[in-house]
Parts: C-alpha cells; sequence; structure tokens
C-alpha cells in the first residue's frame, strides 16, 4: 500500500524528470566533461587539459571577472531600482484608482517588445549627438549634464543598466501584484478599524506577507540579470573597451570569436557555480528572514 | 466544463504533433539534387533565379535554404558539422584557423584538381586575390595540406569614404580628398570648430564597437608604416608590438581622437548605424566595405560621395587595404553528390552568370570577365583590388586573443583610459602568454 | 484637530501623486510602441530624417508587403502551434511536478528538486550543438515535436520553481477535505490545486509563451525544412546581411508583438481576479 502511494508520487514527477534528462543533463554532462578539454569545436581531436581551464579562467582571465563585476553591477541596480520600482507600481495598482486595467497593461509592454526595438528605440534616444535625452536636456537649459551616454565609459554600464531595468520591471510588477492581490482586504479593514494608519498597515500586514514572493522575485531577478546579453549586443556589444562586458558574452567570445569551446564550457560552468553559490545564500538568508 | 474541454484539447493537440511529427521525412536529399546552405539574405531572389536557369539546362535541380542572420548561420554550420548533417555546397564564415580545421575535420573538398583541368580554365576565371582567401599556400602555419578549397562568387574592398558636399562645405575642394594623414587631421580640426550649438557635423564613422573594423584599419596603416613583411614577423613573434613602428600605429588613433576627426560614440558605434549617419549626411567620412555602395543607394540615392584610400601616414610603403572574395562557397567532401555540386559552382562562376550576379546586386564579381555592367562608383571600388591584401591571404594568423586585446586596446585609446605604450606592452603580454602555451 | 478637509486634500494629493507617477512611468513603456508603429508607416528614406510621432504620410501598405515579403502566413502558424503545444505542456508536466515537490513525500524528493534549481542557473554555452546531436541520435531533428520537447525543457525549471514557491503557501484544509472526499491525488491535484493556482499558472503561461515566441536560434540550428520555421524567420528577411528595410522590419514586428500582447491581456483577468477570499499567502 505503501509502495503503491509512493510509486503514484513518482508518477507526478515523471514526465519532468524525463524530459529533464534527456533534454538538459546529457547536454550538461557533454559540456562538464568538456570543460577539462582543449577544443575549437571542429577538429574531431580534442586535447585533455584537466584543470587548466578552470585555473586560466580563476587565476588569468582578468576580463572574465570584470565581466563579472558589471553583471554584479547591473543585476545590484535591478535589484534595488527595477524591484522597488515594480513594487510600488505593483501596490499602485493594488488600490482602488481608476485605469487600473490600462496601466496593468502598458507596464507589461517593455518585456514584450523584442530587444531588436527596445535597442533601436534607446540606441535613438541615447545618442551622444542626435538623441532625444541630450535634446530635452539642452532644451531645459541643462546642456551641460548631456553626455555620450553609451560610448562615454563613466556613464555606459549604468545607462546599460536602467534600459536594462526598464525592459525587466514588468515581470516584477505582475508577480508582486498578483502576489498583492491575494491579501485578503478583510485583513486591511481589520487594521483601519483598529486605527492602524496607513504606514503601520502596510508595515505590519504587506510586507509580511509578501515576503516570500519578494525573495521569488529577488532569485529570478539575479538569475535573469546575470545572464543578460542580448540588450548589451544591441546597444554596445560589451564596449567601450569591456566597459559594458558581461559573463555570457564573455562565453560567447570563447566560442565564437577564439574558437575556444572547451574554455567556453569551463567559463559557462564557473558561471553556474557562482550563480548557486549566490542563490543558495539567499535562499539560506530568506528562510532565516522568515522566521524573524 | 472549460477544464474538460481543456484537457481533451491538449491531448488532441499532443496527439496532432505526434503524427504530425512522425510522418515528417527529414528532408530526404534525392540524387541529382544539390543543396545549398547560405545566409545572404540579400540575394535570396538572385540565387533562387539562378537555380531556375540552372535546372532549365541540366535538369539537375538546386535547393537554395537561406539561414541568417550570419551568427545564426554559423552556428548551424556547427553544429551540422557535429552531426556529419552538411548539406552539398555551403558558405563557411569566420576565421581561417576555423577554415583550416573544417579541412582538417574531412568537411571540406580540396578543388584543386578541378581547378586545375583543362590547362587551369577555372582557376583563371577569377581574380586571383579573390581566390586566394580560399586557398591554402604550401608552408602555411595551419598544416593544411596546399591547394584551393572555395570558390569566390564575388570580391570586396574596405575602404574609406568621403562625403563630397560636406568637405566642401568645409571649405575644401570635392575632387582633392586629404591625401595625407597631417591633411586628413587639418580636416579634423575644421570639422571641431564648424556649427557651434547647430547640428554638428561627424567625422569618420565607422563600426568601431565591432572590434574587426579597428583591426582592419589599424592593419592598413601598419602596412603603410611598416611594410607587410615586418607585421607578417610580429604575427610569427619575431618582432614584439612594443616596437616603435606599432607605437605608431597605435598614436594615429590618438592623434584621429585628438583632431577631432572621429565621431564622438565611434568605439560603441554599430556598423549599420555609422552607414545610416554617413548615408543621411551627418558625418564627413566612413570607413566601410564596399556593399556599403547598395546601403546608401537605398537610403539616399543622391548622395554625393566618392571612395578614397586611408590618408598616408608614411611614404615608405605603400598603403594597402583590405580586400578580396566577398562570399565563397565551399563543397561538402561527404557529400554524395559531389560531382554534380562542383559542376554547379563551375556554372555558377562562369561568365555570364557572374554578369548576372553582379548587376543584380551590384556588387563587383569574381569572375574577371564580368566587370561589364555594374556603376562607376563600383567599379572605382573594384580597381582598388590591386591594393588589397587579406589576413587569409598571409598564411598565419594572430592569436585571437591578441587581435582582442589590440583592439579593445585602441578603443581605450579613444576614450583616453591607456596610451599606446600601454596598450603595446599590453598586447605583448598577451602575445608572449599565448605563444608559450 | 484634523478637519475633514484636511483628509479630503490629503486623500486628492495623495491620489494625484500616484497618477501622476503611473503616468510618467507608463508614457516611458508605451513610447517605444508608439515609435514602431509609427516608424512602420513611414518608408526606408524617411525613417531616419523625419523625427515626428506621427509620419507625414502613412504608408499602410507596409503592413501587407511584411506580410507577403516575409512569408508570415506559414511561419506565423508554426509560432502559433508551437507556443500552445508547448505551453500546455509545460503547465501540465510542470504543476504535476511541482505539485508533488510541495506536497507529496518520495525517496530524493529534495535532491530532485535542488537539481532542478541547479539548471535554472547553469547556463549551457553550445547547447544548441549539444541538442542538435542529442535530437539527431533521437531521429526528432528537422521534426516539430523534437523542437517542442526541447522548448518544453527550457522553460521547466523555471516553471517549477515558481509553482512550487506558490503551492508551498496553500492552505492544505481544502486539499485535506478533498482527500477525505475520496479524491485521489490525481484529482486533487486538478480539482483544488490548479484553480487555487491561476495566478501563478497565468504567469507560467505569459513567461513560457514569450520564450517560444521570441526563440529563434534553436529552430534556426535544428529545423533544415523552411515550413517548419517559426515567425521570427519572418523578420530575418527584412534583416539582410547588409541592408535592413526598417519600415518592413517595424511592421513585422508589430505584427509579432501583438499576439503576445494579447495573451497577456488573457491571462491578465486570471492573475487579478482568481483567487478566493480566503488567505492563501502567510
Amino acid at each position: 500500500m505503501r509502495v503503491k502511494s509512493t510509486l503514484e508520487n513518482y508518477l507526478f514527477v515523471l514526465p519532468a524528470a524525463g524530459i529533464f534528462a534527456i533534454f538538459y543533463i546529457i547536454p550538461f554532462i557533454w559540456v562538464f566533461q568538456l570543460g577539462l578539454y582543449s577544443w575549437d569545436g571542429i577538429l574531431p581531436t580534442k586535447i585533455f587539459v584537466g584543470l587548466a581551464n578552470f585555473k586560466e579562467i580563476f587565476f588569468e582571465d582578468k576580463i572574465w571577472w570584470g565581466a563579472m563585476r558589471n553583471a554584479g553591477y547591473i543585476t545590484l541596480i535591478a535589484l534595488t531600482l527595477q524591484n522597488a520600482l515594480a513594487f510600488l507600481l505593483a501596490w499602485a495598482c493594488d488600490r482602488e484608482i481608476r485605469m487600473k486595467n490600462f496601466y496593468r497593461m502598458i507596464f507589461f509592454i517593455p518585456p514584450v517588445l523584442s530587444e531588436v526595438v527596445v535597442g533601436l528605440v534607446w540606441q535613438w534616444i541615447l545618442d551622444g549627438n542626435y538623441g532625444l535625452l541630450n535634446g530635452w536636456l539642452a532644451n531645459l537649459g541643462l546642456a551641460q549634464w548631456s553626455h555620450n551616454w553609451l560610448s562615454d565609459p563613466a556613464t555606459a554600464l549604468t545607462t546599460i543598466a536602467i534600459v536594462h531595468s526598464w525592459k525587466g520591471f514588468g515581470w516584477g510588477f505582475l508577480i508582486f501584484l498578483a502576489g498583492l492581490q491575494t491579501i485578503p482586504r478583510e485583513l486591511y479593514e481589520a487594521a483601519r478599524v483598529d486605527g492602524a494608519n496607513a504606514w503601520a498597515s502596510f508595515r505590519n500586514i504587506t510586507v509580511p506577507l509578501m515576503i516570500p514572493v519578494t525573495v521569488l522575485v529577488a532569485i529570478l531577478t539575479i538569475l535573469g540579470t546575470m545572464q543578460a546579453f542580448v540588450l548589451i549586443i544591441a546597444m554596445t556589444d560589451g564596449g567601450p573597451a569591456y566597459h559594458t562586458q558581461v559573463p555570457v558574452l564573455r562565453i560567447l567570445a570563447s566560442m565564437r570569436g577564439s574558437s575556444r569551446f572547451g574554455y567556453a564550457c569551463a567559463q559557462g560552468i564557473s558561471f553556474g557555480v557562482i550563480l548557486m553559490a549566490i542563490s543558495f545564500i539567499q535562499y539560506r538568508f530568506s528562510k532565516t528572514a522568515r522566521q524573524v | 466544463m472549460r477544464r474538460n474541454f481543456l484537457s481533451v484539447a491538449g491531448v488532441f493537440l499532443f496527439v496532432l504533433f505526434f503524427i504530425a511529427a512522425c510522418s515528417q521525412s527529414p528532408g530526404g536529399r534525392a540524387a541529382n539534387a544539390v543543396t545549398v546552405w547560405h545566409w545572404m539574405t540579400d540575394r535570396e531572389e538572385v540565387f533562387q533565379e539562378l537555380a531556375k536557369r540552372y535546372e532549365a539546362k541540366t535538369g539537375i535541380r538546386v535547393s537554395f535554404e537561406l539561414y541568417a542572420p550570419s551568427d545564426a548561420y554559423a552556428q548551424k554550420v556547427r553544429a551540422a558539422a557535429q552531426g556529419n548533417n552538411l548539406p552539398d555546397v555551403f558558405g563557411l564564415l569566420g576565421e581561417k584557423r576555423d577554415f583550416s580545421s573544417f579541412v582538417k575535420a574531412g568537411h571540406i573538398l580540396n578543388l584543386t584538381p578541378y581547378m586545375q583541368d583543362s590547362n587551369q580554365e577555372w582557376q583563371n576565371r577569377f581574380f586571383a586575390k579573390a581566390l586566394s582567401v580560399n586557398e591554402f599556400t604550401p608552408g602555411n602555419s595551419y598544416e593544411v595540406e596546399p591547394g584551393i578549397y572555395g570558390v569566390p562568387i564575388d570580391i570586396m574592398t574596405i575602404q574609406m569614404l568621403y562625403n563630397k558636399d560636406l568637405y566642401k562645405e568645409l571649405g575644401f575642394n570635392p575632387s582633392k580628398p586629404p591625401k595625407t594623414f597631417a591633411e586628413f587631421l587639418e580636416v579634423g580640426k575644421r570639422i571641431s570648430a564648424y556649427g557651434g550649438k547647430e547640428k554638428k557635423m561627424q567625422g569618420l564613422v565607422s563600426g568601431w564597437g565591432e572590434a574587426w573594423m579597428i583591426d582592419c584599419l589599424a592593419n592598413n596603416y601598419a602596412f603603410n608604416i611598416m611594410g607587410k613583411d615586418k607585421v607578417l614577423a610580429t604575427l610569427k613573434g619575431k618582432v614584439p608590438y612594443t616596437d616603435l613602428d606599432w607605437i605608431k600605429v597605435l598614436s594615429l588613433f590618438k592623434d584621429m581622437q585628438d583632431s577631432g576627426v572621429l565621431s564622438s560614440g565611434i568605439v560603441t558605434m554599430v556598423n549599420k548605424n555609422a552607414e545610416q549617419l554617413f548615408a543621411n549626411g551627418r558625418a564627413v567620412f566612413a570607413f566601410n566595405g564596399s556593399w556599403c555602395v547598395n546601403v546608401y543607394r537605398e537610403m539616399d540615392p543622391k548622395l554625393n560621395y566618392a571612395p578614397m584610400l586611408p590618408p598616408l601616414a608614411s611614404d615608405k610603403f605603400p598603403m594597402s587595404i583590405w580586400g578580396g572574395a566577398g562570399s565563397s562557397f565551399i563543397v561538402n567532401a561527404r557529400s554524395k553528390n559531389k560531382e554534380e555540386a562542383v559542376k554547379f559552382l563551375k556554372w555558377l562562376t562562369g561568365r555570364d552568370q557572374q554578369v548576372y550576379l553582379a548587376e543584380v546586386t551590384r556588387n563587383p564579381p569574381a569572375n574577371k570577365d564580368s566587370l561589364g555592367k555594374i556603376s562607376a562608383l563600383m567599379a572605382e571600388f573594384a580597381n582598388d583590388m590591386d591594393l588589397s591584401t587579406h589576413p587569409s591571404t598571409w598564411g598565419v594568423s594572430e592569436y585571437p586573443q591578441v587581435i582582442e586585446a589590440f583592439d579593445k586596446g585602441i578603443q581605450s585609446i579613444i576614450i583616453g583610459e591607456k596610451t599606446p605604450e600601454e596598450v603595446a606592452r599590453e598586447v605583448q603580454k598577451i602575445k608572449e602568454r599565448e605563444m608559450a602555451r | 484637530m484634523k478637519t475633514s478637509l484636511y483628509y479630503k486634500t490629503k486623500k486628492v494629493t495623495t491620489n494625484l501623486l500616484i497618477h501622476f507617477f503611473l503616468i510618467t512611468v507608463a508614457i516611458t513603456c508605451i513610447f517605444p510602441l508608439l515609435w514602431m508603429v509609427s516608424s512602420s508607416l513611414k518608408t526606408q528614406q524617411t525613417i531616419f530624417k523625419d523625427m515626428s510621432l506621427i509620419p507625414r504620410e502613412l504608408h499602410f501598405e507596409n503592413y501587407y508587403l511584411a506580410w507577403q515579403e516575409g512569408g508570415f502566413g506559414r511561419y506565423f502558424l508554426n509560432s502559433i502551434l508551437y507556443t500552445v503545444a508547448v505551453v500546455i505542456g509545460i503547465i501540465i508536466i510542470s504543476s504535476l511536478a511541482a505539485y508533488a515537490f510541495s506536497r507529496l513525500k518520495f525517496p530524493g524528493r529534495n535532491l530532485l528538486f535542488y537539481t532542478f534549481m541547479a539548471a535554472m542557473m547553469i547556463p549551457i554555452p553550445g547547447s544548441f550543438v549539444a541538442l542538435f546531436v542529442l535530437l539527431n541520435k533521437l531521429h526528432l531533428r528537422n521534426t516539430a515535436f523534437g523542437y517542442i520537447l526541447c522548448m518544453i525543457n527550457v522553460g521547466l525549471a523555471t516553471s517549477i520553481f515558481l509553482l512550487k514557491t506558490f503551492f508551498d503557501k496553500f492552505p492544505r484544509e481544502l486539499e485535506d477535505a478533498a482527500r477525505i472526499d475520496g479524491c485521489s491525488k490525481f484529482g486533487v491535484w486538478w480539482h483544488v490545486a490548479l484553480p487555487l493556482a491561476k495566478p501563478v499558472l497565468a504567469v507560467v503561461v505569459v513567461f513560457n509563451a514569450l520564450n517560444v515566441w521570441n526563440e529563434y536560434v534553436l529552430a534556426l540550428v535544428i529545423f533544415d525544412n523552411k515550413n517548419l520555421m517559426p515567425l521570427q524567420r519572418a523578420l530575418m528577411m527584412f534583416q539582410g546581411e547588409f541592408i535592413t528595410r526598417y519600415p518592413l522590419l517595424m511592421a513585422g514586428l508589430t505584427i509579432t508583438a501583438l499576439p503576445i500582447i494579447i495573451v497577456y491581456l488573457l491571462m491578465q483577468k486570471y492573475i487579478i481576479k482568481g483567487v478566493t477570499s480566503q488567505a492563501v499567502f502567510g
């Protein structure tokens, strides 16, 4: 009886595990062991180099770590600005205000737009010479603030981070809204009857109940943003001079530019391990936070 | 009620797909048919037309399959190579080193016997420089058996261009573009001084966000300053990048930036943006390939411009430009239709077909006898082929990491983060590291 | 003593500020969409010269041209089929697995779950090549079925993660009540868990629909047959090697964006409405 029940339970995960095993685990093993070889992706012979690739990544590849720092910076901006914006917007739309539906539709447009359009439009806005942003600044009398937003090493990375957050906040918005909508209105009513003001009910009802969702969004944000690259290719291609380089671009460069397939695989593995470590720490941290 | 419907719909769809999938035969490659893979979206129609003509003539069906953009195409070719699924004919994108790996892996048919047949009839049709891109010479450093492995179908050169109207507006003679580097810098100074807050004029625009374009210009000047032999010696590791001549090359970029002849934002510029700026009459100079003629024509047919050689930085050695085959096709050595494929390529590069291709695509043909009806502007590009060279013809390649450091180093120089000496030292360090491996 | 006028003014001002904030963000969001549509009505010559949002001449024929030249008909249908198949597949497979991870006990449960989580975090470079060779061996290369399976795998880990997090927060009373009533485990999943999870299921639908709809490289690598290609291929027809035909590209992009926006609008309802008044969270 117990056995039958357990077998039934396995049935639930069988399709997922099956597809996963075939389409992820097998390629993963192939890639994983390739990290130990030096191979250009074409020749039938591979040279076993053991941990040499990993040694190079961790001790010699300064560009790789620069790229990781850049990705970390963009992710930091995403975690703070993007998610704060998403939360505020979700909170604003959760209240009984007019045009709620309209806003809900509009805010999800950036994620839906293809990177091609986003890249083109923002390049046009941010262009150093003919861009709209500099034009508006000049009209407002703030011409000294105009920059070559995407080419100036001082502003390039932050600009990319902001555009990225703009494109991504729609997801956080959606998930936060779903979360907020499931907090029963009665709790707020009861609090108001008891004399609590808006800030108190926010602090004591909304925040605690939204912690699990916030953690979910944070983990997804970190994973998604650290792996970002399509928008960066469209806007700066990692330039100028590595200032907006990110890890996935480096992996692509190893694969295609220098034809070092084995090295690219090693980079991918290292990247994944680091992401896992970050997520694990976060998950643990959130568990203790919930205990509080 | 609705849930039941959904579940039924789901099951139904799955069954449908299962049936569809199983009945899908993986595109049988019939005998006496030739499959060609390519990425050239702009030419798809022309290719289809040529395929029709060939079928009418010989009864052999040729199917051109387009996979674009070129990045995705390259991935597809790599994957197919791994799975031994390459078509009869395809083009190969990438560096000479990857080309050599494909040859060594047995994917590419050696065309030398066919080329030398009948008194080298096929070989003699082409501009020598177009063919040499597909050639491996005796004693090449890739350890590939010498021979001709591919067939060019057009040629291209990468040159500097200037907008005659804007040049005149700056006060120069529009039929005399800058000949020396010093003159070039002078133009730069006038560009910076021009206009004030109004519509500023940009200087040189080029896709220098994409490293290889920087590499091309730097290399042109390297040939001009130190000559081909010294450059090749550097690639072979016999001359360091810290040599004074190389520092001179790197300093040119600093001088260009300081004089104002480079457009701002050039370090992250994508070539398509550069083309747009030049086509819309906002830039005085451009550095682009001969294909740009078509792009500019589409955006502004009245644009008044002409090609020019990069201004000479030294008169010790001649200026060189990059040029050679635009696109080439190779034959899959494992194909079951090898002979048919070769016959088709021979026909494709025949005089009449090349004339047709050149006319419709407005690109200079690879066949010497087909220059006939291309535009005067295009002919100017083609004429400069004599001065051209191409990395694929040198018999030796630089390490990709060194090239990357060099090009990104130039970007750093332009944004003022590093000095030419610093960049030279860094590049040399990476070169030594790679040579030691 | 705070008068009611004070409260009223405060309410009005707060509302005004909120609206101002919302409108500003909304403008930045809608601007690219407007630009895209307006560009699609211009010509190749005027697209970068005419900076106005409403073009001087309206070239509606660009849409017709784009549809014809891109060959949208076939590719559009393919994309719809792939998206629907993948989404339905993922909903069923991932909700089953997420439910099991959340509610059922079996040996190796945690290990399996963490393996899925790890999959979300480790990108596989060159996975296209690996998948190509794999599908080749399974004789599923160049088939719709093979592509659909690959795409199901792509979205699986994240969908399971999303669903499990939400499932964990559901109160068990409803499920226990159903079990006591004699419902099988599958029954509980189908009749209780899924309906409760409508909001997050809607998010999963949108997320995966968007992924499949915009996917291109994998399709290009494993499909040889042009008739199996998704609609992103149609867009590639306008981005030539040298010449990008911007107005047609913009028209094509607008056509591409519409269905996804419709999917989102449909799913929106569920995200907002589909929950009972019970405390689902906390």
